[in-house]
């Protein structure tokens, strides 16, 4: 323990970003296998765990935002609002429209929800640290699978989510429901192109598509200053926000709130001309299965952005108060942000027209990205190149030495 | 083994969902038994270690192809099997004839022709289909795929313009279609 300690002191000292170091063998069984498992407890935990918290959030700083109480009867504060919602949705009666096509409408709901669960198993949720017999450090991403094609398989199942929206729209047998599932699908067939290039940008930086590979380039010091001082390396001013030059963060945070179909967004389930879009027809728990996908979703996109633009499981500076918190607090703390920053859009912006979500998308972020991806293209060929005048990138060569 | 069992279970939903696919009168049914062809497939490809092939397979067929197909088929509301009963034409007949033939033509290639075996081995697959690799062999220079690939997407791009030249309304004084 006291020598965990001093070690951890150490690389402090040394401006490691990790302070807990584990022994790579425990009692003769080989710790870092098992890190996937952990990651996969935790990611369960976390999404199904927080989901009526997240239901809680909204409500109460909805409220605030608008100058109203909220959910106040139940526990303090109404934190125990969601609980009594889920159990009504539990005793709900589960009724079933005529004339439906049974077995989609039935399949529908697990789509959505199965969909945003495993979309969630690449995400790198923080970093454990091992030492090994002959005293050499290395770290494991904390992931359920840390495949190397983490990008390619979030963008795959964003585009495969979208089968649950329409599948509901259209076996309900109802036409508003049909409109909804229509126009989700229309929204995100849209906002997936500028969704990929804004990643595309950060790919092209990274160097690599795998998730944890993204991270780990993000602590390298700002745009490859070395004579910067050490608390900057990996620090808030190193990720991606700021090293791709603002843009695609936000084509990044548009896409996304308009794949989970959230407000200014939310046109499927536009319910001042849809009564409730794709889910019209649904009740009961089935509804509950659309409501939990829908924020299982939101909960996985925001996982995207902190590690592709916020720095993942890295402390916002590479001091001391910072780096003893460990990797996974981190990360939760910049998904919850991510989470703030829905509600807060929600209770701001009113609804876009169709026709206003179909030009932004198509004719605004779609060029922009892709102008930028050229950019950043030159931009990172001037880096590597050694004719520059501009810094060179230190981040390959750190991040294999850091391994 | 346990590639071999996953390799007859991936087969068997492949062959089945693609027979529920050219069966179904219901086109959505349709629609949705060939996404789940092409997912299986997809997930073959993983066990064949062409991970960036599967993750295109996904983003591509299953994401953008078969939800505009779905699309499309809702959109002219294709729900009903309304249709009648067509008396069975040359082209049914055609269909499983040359599907015949196929057929046989594989299980002969493959049984009495011994074609060679593909070198499957963790060390030779090691890395093979991951996006770097994918990358160094398109676009290195001492690989002759670069001008073949740039070939390619200009086709693809003339295809978009074309597409949009064609869709595009046209101006009232002009004659129309």
């Amino acid at each position: 323990m006291l020598d965990n300690l001093t070690e951890a002191w150490q690389h402090l000292r040394n401006g490691l970003y990790q302070a807990f170091i584990f022994p790579e063998y425990w009692h003769g069984i080989h710790l870092p296998a098992l890190v996937p498992y952990l990651a996969l407890v935790m990611l369960l935990a976390f999404t199904l765990g927080t989901l009526p918290l997240l239901i809680w959030i909204e409500r109460v700083v909805v409220s605030l935002m608008q100058d109203r109480s909220g959910p106040n009867r139940l526990g303090p504060r109404g934190l125990v609002q969601p609980v009594a919602d889920v159990l009504k949705l539990f005793f709900k009666e589960d009724l079933q429209p005529a004339n439906i096509d049974v077995r989609i409408y039935y399949l529908a709901p697990f789509i959505t929800m199965f969909v945003a669960l495993a979309a969630g198993a690449v995400l790198p949720l923080g970093s454990v640290g091992f030492r090994a017999a002959d005293g050499h450090l290395f770290s494991v991403p904390l992931t359920v699978g840390n495949v190397n094609i983490g990008l390619l398989y979030m963008l795959a199942a964003s585009s495969v989510s979208v089968y649950g929206l329409v599948l509901a729209g259209w076996s309900s047998n109802n036409k508003y429901a049909l409109i909804g599932g229509l126009r989700a699908s229309a929204q995100v067939i849209s906002y997936e192109l500028a969704m990929g290039l804004s990643l595309l940008c950060v790919v092209v930086l990274a160097g690599t598509v795998k998730l944890s590979g993204i991270v780990e380039a993000q602590n390298s010091y700002p745009f490859g200053l070395h004579f910067l001082p050490v608390f900057l390396k990996g620090s808030i001013f190193s990720w991606y926000w700021l090293q791709s030059l603002i843009v695609p963060v936000l084509l990044y945070t548009i896409a996304m709130i308009a794949e989970t179909n959230r407000a200014p967004f939310d046109l499927p389930e536009a319910e001042s001309e849809l009564v409730a879009g794709f889910h019209t027809e649904y009740s009961a728990m089935k509804f509950a299965a659309f409501f939990a996908g829908e924020y299982v979703n939101m909960l996985v996109v925001c996982g995207l952005n902190a590690s592709v633009f916020w720095g993942g499981w890295l402390p916002p500076f590479n001091c001391f108060p910072f780096t003893f918190v460990p990797g996974f607090v981190w990360y939760g703390l910049k998904v919850m942000m991510g989470i703030f920053f829905y509600v807060w859009l929600r209770a701001t912006l009113p609804r876009l027209r169709y026709d206003a979500l179909m030009n932004l998308g198509w004719k605004k972020m779609l060029p922009l990205a892709l102008v930028w991806l050229f950019l950043l293209a030159g931009y990172s060929t001037l880096r590597q190149s050694n004719l520059s005048l501009l810094p060179k990138p230190a981040s390959a060569a750190q991040t294999m030495a850091g391994r | 083994m346990f590639a071999q069992i996953l390799f007859w279970v991936l087969a068997a939903i492949c062959i089945i969902s693609s027979l529920v696919m050219v069966g179904s009168s219901n086109p959505v049914r349709s629609a949705l038994a060939l996404v789940l062809t092409m997912l299986s497939l997809a997930v073959m490809y993983i066990t064949l270690s062409a991970q960036f092939i599967a993750a295109v397979q996904v983003v591509v067929y299953a994401g953008a192809v078969m939800v505009l197909f779905l699309f499309v088929i809702m959109l002219l509301n294709l729900g009903a099997p309304a249709l009648p009963e067509q008396p069975r034409s040359m082209q049914t007949v055609l269909a499983i004839a040359l599907a015949g033939v196929f057929l046989v033509g594989l299980v002969a290639a493959g049984v009495f022709q011994n074609l060679p075996a593909a070198p499957i081995s963790a060390k030779h697959l090691h890395g093979l289909g991951t996006v770097q690799q994918i990358g160094y062999s398109l676009y290195s220079p001492h690989q002759p795929w670069l001008f073949p690939f740039e070939a390619t997407s200009i086709l693809l791009l003339i295809a978009v313009v074309g597409a949009i030249v064609l869709a595009r309304k046209q101006p009232a004084e002009t004659e129309g279609s």
